[in-house]
Order: C-alpha cells, then sequence, then structure tokens
C-alpha cells in the first residue's frame, strides 16, 4: 500500500516504509488497535446530546470546538455488555473517510492501552469470526507479549449502517419549478 | 515557460458572467445613448472576449468578437441606437451566457439560435457598413462585401490519409462555396518502385471564386490544420482588401523588460494576424561601453498586412501600453484608388480618435482598476470557515463570562486582579461580538444582485404580453447573505411575472378601467428587526377572490359551508395543487405553483405573504432572515433534552386549558385554538422520550407550516436567543425531523427542529382529518349560532 511510505514522512519515528503505528484500546478486557494517523485527540466522556431514533450504539452528538460530531459506543456497536461511563472512559476522536470527504466521529472505549510500531509481516489476516465484529471491520490481527490485538478498519466500520450517509439524491426537498 | 490556466477558468467565467450582467443592465438603460453606458458595455464584452481567447473558449470569442465589432460601431456613431438593436444585443447576451455554460460543460448551447443571432449581428454590421461606405470598420465587413478569387495552397502531409482524411470530400465542400478550380502538383511523387498508397505525395493549387469570407474557406480544413501546410490567399480583385493593413509605431520605454514584457512575444503574436514587417531604429542606441543588457534602447516600425480589426493589434499591447508610446495608423492602401481615399480612409481615422487616445481610454480603465484594489475575491468557503471559528469564540467568550462571574461570586469583587479581570472580559465580549457582526457582514451583499436581473424579465415578458410596464426598485442597497441571496432569485422571478401576467391588465383594460396605460411593478427592499421583506407591489385588478373561491370549492380544497374572510381565500393561491393559471386569469400564463414559491420561501426560513384590493393591486411580501446561518430560536424543554425551534414559525405559545385539548385514544391530540380545531404533535412520544418524568404543563408551541398549524407540547418553554447554525451533516449525517444544531452557552449541543419536516412525519392522517373535521363543524355551529 502507498500509504506506508506517506506515514514514515510524516512520522520520523518509523523505521522502515512498510510499518505503521496503532494506537490500543481496551475494550471489555479485549485489545484493539486502530491507525494512529486516524486518531484526531482523545478526550474524556462529557455528556452528549441524544438522537432520537438512533440505535443504540449511537450515543448522540458532541460539540468538539465547534464542530458536531457523532460519539459511537464501541462496546454495544460490538454487542459487548455495557458499562457505565466514569472519568476514565476515554473517548477517541477518529477521521473516517467517507468517499471524497472526512468526517470526525468520537467512539467511546474503556481505555487507551498502548502504541505498536507494526511491520507488515507482523500482521495476520482475520478469520472470519462471524457475529457482530464482522471481518470486514477487521484489517488484521497482531499479537504483542502474549496479548492478541485486533485491528480495525475504521473506515469500513463508520461507514455501515447507521452510519452510513444516505442517498443524496431524497435530500432535496426543495423544489424549483421551472 | 507553461502556466497551467486551468486554475483560473473558474474566476474567468465567473467574472464573464458579471460582465454579462453589467452589459444586459447597461443595455436596457442605453434607450439614450450616451457613451459612458456604451463604453461600459463595450468593455464588458471585451474583457470576456479576451479572456475566451486566453482560456480558449473559442465559440465565446468568435461569437463575442461580433459583437464587440458591432458595439464598436454603435460607438463610434456609425450605428444608430434602436429598439431593434438593442433587443438584437440582449439577444446575443443570452447567447454568450449558453455559450459559456456549454463550455463549463453545461448542457450544450443551441447553436442554431446562436447562429441565427450570429447571422444577424453580422447583417446589421454589413448593412450598417455598406450605407455608410465603410470597409475597414471590421474584418467581416471587408470580407463580406466583395466577392473574390481565393488561391489556396495546400500541401498535405505525407501520413494524412492515415489520420483518416480524405482531400477529395474538402475540395468537394468546397466546390458548394463557389466556383472551384483544382490544380494538382506531382512534382514530388516518388518512383513507381518506391511508391506507398498509404502515403500523399500530392499537393494542390485550388482557385476559389467565392463571396464567402476567408473563415469559411478556412473551416474546410479546420480538421487537417496540423496535417497539412496551408495557404490562403485573396487574389486581386480587392485591392483595398488585399492592402489592408496597419503601421504601427511602437517607442517602448527603457524600462519594458523589467515589467517583464517582451517585444520579440508581441511581433510573433502580430505576425499571426498578417504580413508582418519590422524595422528597428537603432537611433537611440548608446554606444557599447554605456549599453545596459536590461534597458531597451529600440524603437521599431512595424509594416502589418492584413485585414485585421485595430482591436486585435491594440490587443496585442494591452499588456505594455502604459510602458510604451504606441502609435497606430491604418496603412494608406499603396493603389488605393484616387478617385476614393475618403470613403476609404475617413471611417479609419475616426475610429483611431476614439480608439488611440490613450487619455481617454486611461480615465475609463483607472476606476475599474482601482475598484478592483478594494475589493478581494474570497471563496466563500474561508468566510464560512471564518464565520465558524468566530462562532467557537463566542461560545468561549461565554464560558469565561460565566467563570469569571462565577468566581466573583466566589471570592467577591474586591482586589484590583478581580476588577481588572472583570473589566477585562467585558472588553473581551463587546469585541467578540463586534467580530461576530463584522464577519456577517462579510458575506452579505446587496439585494441588487437580485433586483439587476428584474429589468431585463420585465422587459420580456411585458414585450411577450403585450403590457405596458414600468419597473421601480427601490431599496436596492439593503444587505442579505449571499446564500439566502442566492437561493431567493427564483421564487422572486416567479411572483414578478405572476404579476405582470395575471396581476397587470392590458392596456385597453387599464384605460377602460380609467388608470394609465402603463402599468407599474414595484419592488421595495428593507430591513425590518433581523429580517429582510421584500414588497412586489403590482397597480393591476388585484385577486379575483369570488373566483378563487369558486375554483378552491370546485377542486374540494374547502368546505363551501365555511365562511371565509376574503385574506383567508386570497391565501389558498398558495395552497398546493391550486394553479393561478386558470383560476385568476383565463391568461395562458406558466401555471406557476405559488405553493412552490411559498415552500422555498419558507425553507429558507422566511414567509410569504399577500394582499390584495381588488381594482387597486396586490402586494406580496417577502420576508426573509438576513441569514442562514443564525436563527432566532426558541429553546424547548421536553424531558431532559432541549431543542429549538426556530422564532419565525411559531405562531403562538401558551398554556392549553385542559378542556380545550380533546383526547383520542388516552391521548391528547387535538386542541381547541380559536377558531379551529388543531392537530398536537407529542415530541416526547416521538423521540422516544416516554420514560422520562413526566409533566403535566399543557404548554404548548403552536407553530405554522405551508399553512397549516400544529401544536407541538413541550414541558417547558426557555427563553429566545439567536443561535448559530451546524449541520449536522458535516460529520455526521442528516437527520429527519431536525435541520440543524447548535452550541448552546454551556458547550452542549441542542438541535433545531425543522418545522416542516416534524409536522410531515408527527402527524398521523387520522389525527389530521379528525381536525379538519372538528373545524369545519366547529366553524358551522358558530355560524349558525351567529345567524340565529
Amino acid at each position: 500500500m502507498s500509504l506506508g511510505a506517506r506515514q514514515s514522512d510524516e512520522s520520523g519515528v518509523i523505521k522502515s516504509s512498510d510499518s505503521r503505528q496503532y494506537l490500543s484500546f481496551l475494550l471489555d478486557n479485549e485489545e484493539y488497535g486502530v491507525d494512529i494517523l486516524r486518531v484526531q485527540e482523545l478526550r474524556g466522556w462529557t455528556p452528549v446530546t441524544r438522537i432520537p431514533e438512533m440505535p443504540n450504539y449511537i450515543k448522540g452528538v458532541l460539540n468538539l470546538r465547534g464542530a458536531i460530531i457523532p460519539v459511537i459506543d464501541l462496546r454495544q456497536r460490538f454487542g459487548l455488555p455495557p458499562r457505565e461511563y466514569g472519568p476514565t472512559t476515554v473517548v477517541i476522536v477518529v477521521k473516517v473517510e467517507t468517499g471524497t470527504s472526512e468526517r470526525a466521529m468520537g467512539i467511546i472505549v474503556d481505555a487507551v492501552a498502548e502504541t505498536y510500531t507494526l511491520e507488515k509481516n507482523e500482521i495476520q489476516p482475520a478469520p472470519n469470526f462471524g457475529g457482530v465484529i464482522n471481518s470486514e471491520y477487521i484489517t488484521g490481527l497482531t499479537s504483542q507479549d502474549d496479548t492478541m490485538i485486533v485491528l480495525i478498519d475504521i473506515d469500513a466500520l463508520l461507514n455501515s449502517d447507521e452510519l452510513a450517509i444516505e442517498d443524496l439524491t431524497t435530500k432535496n426537498l426543495v423544489e424549483t419549478q421551472a | 515557460m507553461s502556466i497551467d490556466l486551468s486554475q483560473f477558468v473558474a474566476t474567468f467565467l465567473e467574472e464573464s458572467y458579471e460582465g454579462l450582467e453589467v452589459m444586459e443592465s447597461s443595455l436596457l438603460n442605453l434607450e439614450a445613448a450616451d457613451d459612458e453606458t456604451i463604453n461600459t458595455i463595450f468593455r464588458a464584452a471585451h474583457s470576456i472576449k479576451g479572456g475566451a481567447g486566453t482560456f480558449g473558449f473559442n465559440d465565446v470569442a468568435h461569437f463575442t468578437h461580433v459583437v464587440e465589432t458591432l458595439l464598436d460601431e454603435i460607438r463610434n456613431g456609425k450605428q444608430a441606437v434602436t429598439p431593434v438593436l438593442v433587443n438584437l444585443l440582449l439577444e446575443s447576451v443570452d447567447c454568450i451566457r449558453a455559450l459559456l455554460e456549454a463550455a463549463q460543460d453545461g448542457p450544450d448551447a443551441e447553436m442554431d439560435k446562436i447562429e441565427d443571432v450570429r447571422a444577424r449581428l453580422k447583417d446589421s454590421l454589413a448593412g450598417e457598413s455598406a450605407a455608410a461606405a465603410a470597409p475597414a470598420a471590421s474584418e467581416s465587413a471587408a470580407t463580406v462585401a466583395q466577392a473574390k478569387r481565393w488561391q489556396i495552397e495546400f500541401i498535405p502531409n505525407a501520413d494524412m490519409l492515415q489520420a483518416g482524411h480524405e482531400p477529395i470530400f474538402m475540395f468537394e465542400a468546397l466546390a458548394q462555396l463557389g466556383e472551384l478550380e483544382v490544380t494538382v502538383r506531382t512534382d514530388s511523387l516518388p518512383q513507381l518502385a518506391d511508391f506507398d498508397p498509404q502515403l500523399l505525395s500530392l499537393s494542390w493549387l485550388l482557385t476559389l471564386t467565392s463571396e464567402c469570407p476567408e473563415d469559411e474557406v478556412r473551416e474546410i480544413f479546420e480538421w487537417v490544420e496540423d496535417d497539412c501546410q496551408l495557404t490562403i490567399k485573396a487574389v486581386e480583385s480587392g485591392p483595398a482588401a488585399a492592402m489592408q493593413g496597419w503601421s504601427i509605431l511602437f517607442v517602448p520605454k527603457p524600462g519594458l523588460l523589467q515589467t517583464g514584457n517582451e517585444p520579440l512575444l508581441m511581433f510573433a503574436a502580430l505576425a499571426d494576424l498578417g504580413d508582418l514587417t519590422v524595422q528597428a531604429d537603432t537611433k537611440g542606441l548608446p554606444v557599447l561601453a554605456e549599453l545596459d543588457p536590461e534597458q531597451v534602447h529600440l524603437s521599431w516600425q512595424l509594416t502589418l498586412i492584413s485585414d485585421c480589426a485595430q482591436s486585435e493589434v491594440e490587443e496585442v499591447f494591452e499588456w505594455v501600453e502604459d510602458e510604451c508610446k504606441l502609435e497606430i495608423k491604418p496603412l494608406v492602401p499603396v493603389s488605393a484608388e484616387a478617385e476614393t481615399p475618403q470613403s476609404n480612409t475617413a471611417p479609419p481615422v475616426a475610429e483611431v480618435k476614439a480608439e488611440a487616445p490613450k487619455p481617454a481610454g486611461a480615465p475609463a480603465r483607472k476606476p475599474k482598476a482601482a475598484a478592483e484594489a478594494s475589493s478581494v475575491r474570497v471563496d466563500t468557503d474561508k468566510i464560512d470557515a471564518l464565520i465558524n471559528r468566530v462562532g467557537e469564540l463566542v461560545i468561549t467568550q461565554a464560558m469565561l463570562g460565566q467563570i469569571g462571574s462565577e468566581l466573583a461570586d466566589q471570592l467577591g469583587t474586591q482586589g484590583s486582579a478581580m476588577e481588572a479581570l472583570q473589566a477585562g472580559l467585558e472588553q473581551l465580549e463587546r469585541n467578540t461580538r463586534d467580530l461576530q457582526e463584522d464577519i456577517m457582514r462579510v458575506r452579505m451583499l446587496p439585494i441588487s444582485f437580485v433586483f439587476n436581473r428584474f429589468p431585463r424579465l420585465v422587459h420580456d415578458v411585458s414585450g411577450k404580453l403585450g403590457k405596458k410596464v414600468e419597473l421601480v426598485l427601490s431599496g436596492e442597497q439593503t444587505e442579505i447573505d449571499k446564500t439566502v441571496m442566492e437561493k431567493i432569485g427564483d421564487p422572486m422571478v416567479h411572483l414578478i411575472r405572476n404579476s405582470l401576467d395575471h396581476g397587470l391588465e392590458t392596456p385597453d383594460e387599464r384605460r377602460a378601467a380609467g388608470k394609465p396605460e402603463t402599468g407599474r411593478v414595484e419592488l421595495n427592499a428593507y430591513h425590518q428587526g433581523g429580517y429582510i421583506i421584500i414588497d412586489i407591489i403590482d397597480d393591476g385588478r388585484g385577486l379575483n377572490t369570488q373566483k378563487i373561491y369558486q375554483k378552491a370549492v370546485e377542486k374540494g380544497l374547502i368546505n363551501p359551508d365555511v365562511a371565509m374572510s376574503d385574506q383567508e381565500i386570497n391565501d389558498l393561491i398558495f395552497r398546493p395543487g391550486f394553479s393561478t393559471a386558470d383560476a385568476v386569469s383565463d391568461l395562458s400564463g406558466r401555471g406557476v405553483g405559488m405553493d412552490v414559491v411559498r415552500r422555498n420561501i419558507e425553507s429558507l426560513g422566511g414567509h410569504v405573504s399577500l394582499n390584495s384590493e381588488p381594482g387597486m393591486g396586490s402586494t406580496f411580501s417577502v420576508k426573509l432572515p438576513l441569514t442562514l446561518a443564525i436563527l432566532d430560536g426558541q429553546l424547548i424543554g421536553v424531558g431532559p433534552e432541549t431543542y429549538i425551534i426556530p422564532v419565525v414559525s411559531i405562531v403562538e405559545t401558551m398554556q392549553a386549558k385542559s378542556s380545550a385539548l380533546s383526547s383520542m385514544g388516552g391521548e391528547s391530540k387535538l386542541l381547541h385554538f380559536r377558531d379551529e380545531y388543531i392537530p398536537l404533535i407529542n415530541l416526547r412520544k416521538l423521540f422516544g422520550l416516554d420514560n422520562a418524568p413526566v409533566t403535566h404543563t399543557n404548554l404548548v408551541a403552536i407553530v405554522e407550516n405551508g399553512g397549516q398549524k400544529v401544536g407541538i407540547m413541550v414541558d417547558e418553554l426557555f427563553g429566545q436567543q439567536q443561535v448559530v447554525i451546524k449541520s449536522l451533516e458535516v460529520n455526521f449525517k442528516r437527520i429527519e425531523g431536525f435541520s440543524g444544531a447548535t452550541i448552546l452557552g454551556d458547550g452542549s449541543v441542542a438541535l433545531i427542529l425543522d418545522i416542516a419536516g416534524l409536522v410531515k412525519r408527527g402527524l398521523d392522517r387520522e389525527t389530521s382529518e379528525a381536525a379538519a373535521k372538528r373545524s369545519n363543524i366547529f366553524r358551522q355551529n358558530t355560524n349558525l349560532g351567529g345567524v340565529a
């Protein structure tokens, strides 16, 4: 992937063009990772504004310095038991590529764990799990210090289902009649 | 050196459209011929032509060139300004616009129409020139006028056939233009042994006797231009044409090179126009020791044999006109017949006078330059980003202010540091507010941008309808947000057309009614408390209330048993399914649905109302928010949530008496409000907040959308405030029932209710029908009561 080369330019720490950095976080004692270049910022949990008629994992919208971003509970998205939000609950603001545009979204996780630099050959393709965590949302698996880390494809995950942008043709309600 | 021109195309198009608008509005004012107006039109056309040439929009450039030539004739007094001519020029403005749109990968322009206008333009040129005997006035005049012989030398490249071009077809096309003689030259034919049937070894000498201009001849060879050597020369019959040309004296200032201009390039450009002879004058050349390689010491005497217009020559020197002394004189035909020197040379001299005096031309250009310097073209995205940033600043400032006052409460206002902090925070608040207002003003443009298109519309429509109309504009300088302005154009056009078509009577009818023959349509814009109001006033016949009533009954829109006021009946024309075309007048109108107009205006957060006086005229009043970035919001509480209702939609907020509420299926569904029953929307239920603690406040916000009143049940009514509208789509998606969101003073997000969407979604048919039925029954009863 050509992305690899670009990353090493941006962050000098990466050794070879085939390696990438990942930020890992915890969900119910499982460790997941996202491409660190997609992470915009980390913030503590603050109450959100609920949006009616949304699936339970879309918690609402948040004011991120003037921009209004949706917040998604990854535990509930993955069908894990929900947990009370507390002072340690973290919202990771990620940049999601949607077609030609980029959307910022917040994902609620239990805690942030580590950053890893992974060579391409350290990542194994994901087996098909079935169930809620569809393998199409997963870039691959890796193990570090005997822990398995699931690397998540943020674009695939956060453009799916309710988060997908609906067909734009229905958007124009204003008719003009010549 | 190659510059990527494509990045400037958008700017060029934008400027061209503006130029066309200028042309259009000036043309409409041209009735009285004044030089300044004609010059304005000419300059606009000239810039479009120049730009189009640069960016390779040749269709536009060629067409505009003809227009420009005609304008030039008007400017030089060779043509009188007649309504016919003005209409023709207006049509050509449309053509240029169509061509530009086509160039901007829009729909293909209707070439038939454009060709037709072009032909008529040329006709008026040629006709007039022949009458004035001014052959030098334009190239087309010179080329169109005489029948002549064209000598064409056509030496195709050897591989031309491989590109699929067939010379025979071209000759056939030429033969259709006139009498054609073909001579084939076989001198380059190879030996038979070397002969390759795929290669072309012949060349031709063609003589065409025809009245056609050179362009047409060239057009035939258009596709093979690059695959051959082509020389087209006019022979004999027109000595004037053959010898026509320009003598140019070019004395640059020594500093010319430092401005990045290169004389050689200009000469090359001139050589493209025709046959160029260059003579350098070395008089000013210093001795070698004093020679400064960065200075120009030479001057040139150029002779250009070409039938191009003087303006084309001047265009070459356009960039250096301030850096040099330039004299362009028509070349006196060497073989000019002594009998006609005056008719031949006089007009060009006159032209030189009008064109050449740079002192006269310069002041005309200077103001333009000054105007450019005082305004900057900025992408609206950048302004929007700025507005967002300021919005955040306002929120931050509000937060700081809150913390400041909390601190003051805790620590007391004693102490100089505390006082300084308070003062600083106040200062910050003032500055932020000013900044916000200033930024908002950046997006504001005078409404004249919309109004400017209406004189043309009125001119055209009234002409078609055979009505005499005077259009009066006032308040054109009233400012409005650019986004609102872009969207208000179409509804305004509908309303004005409606006034012209249905409102105003024909001259005969007006005379019969004792009114002046010329009808009057007035557009008036003004500000009123955070809104802009645009009144469209006509002095026509007014609405035929009786007819509207009948029509509405026929269409089943209203119950005939219900009494309605005239105002209520007139408002029916805004109902969907009510076409004004066949109802109010018998004129076959465009059938513009007024409901569409109303929907468009309401979608902008505006409102349209109507006032009609039979026989005296009608007034449509359009009320629009000044900006789409901010709205006046009513904050409401439903359960734990805070939502915002646009104040403009609210008819009334009230605490309903329990007796006024009627239940259906155990739920309050209808509200008895004044003389009608209106359906209620339960936001709690709609938004799934059922499990929040219930408060029985009976608070209802009555809103109106598309003529329908709906009550929204709320738990709490908070204050009203101006809110900055934020899009949900940027990072999320459109959400049904909400038009956007905003950030409140405490930094939390509140959703803004989209009343139209809400009404559509939250109202089941059963409830609305029940409401309509009950309202009717109620009114009937009260009417009966009134009678009894």
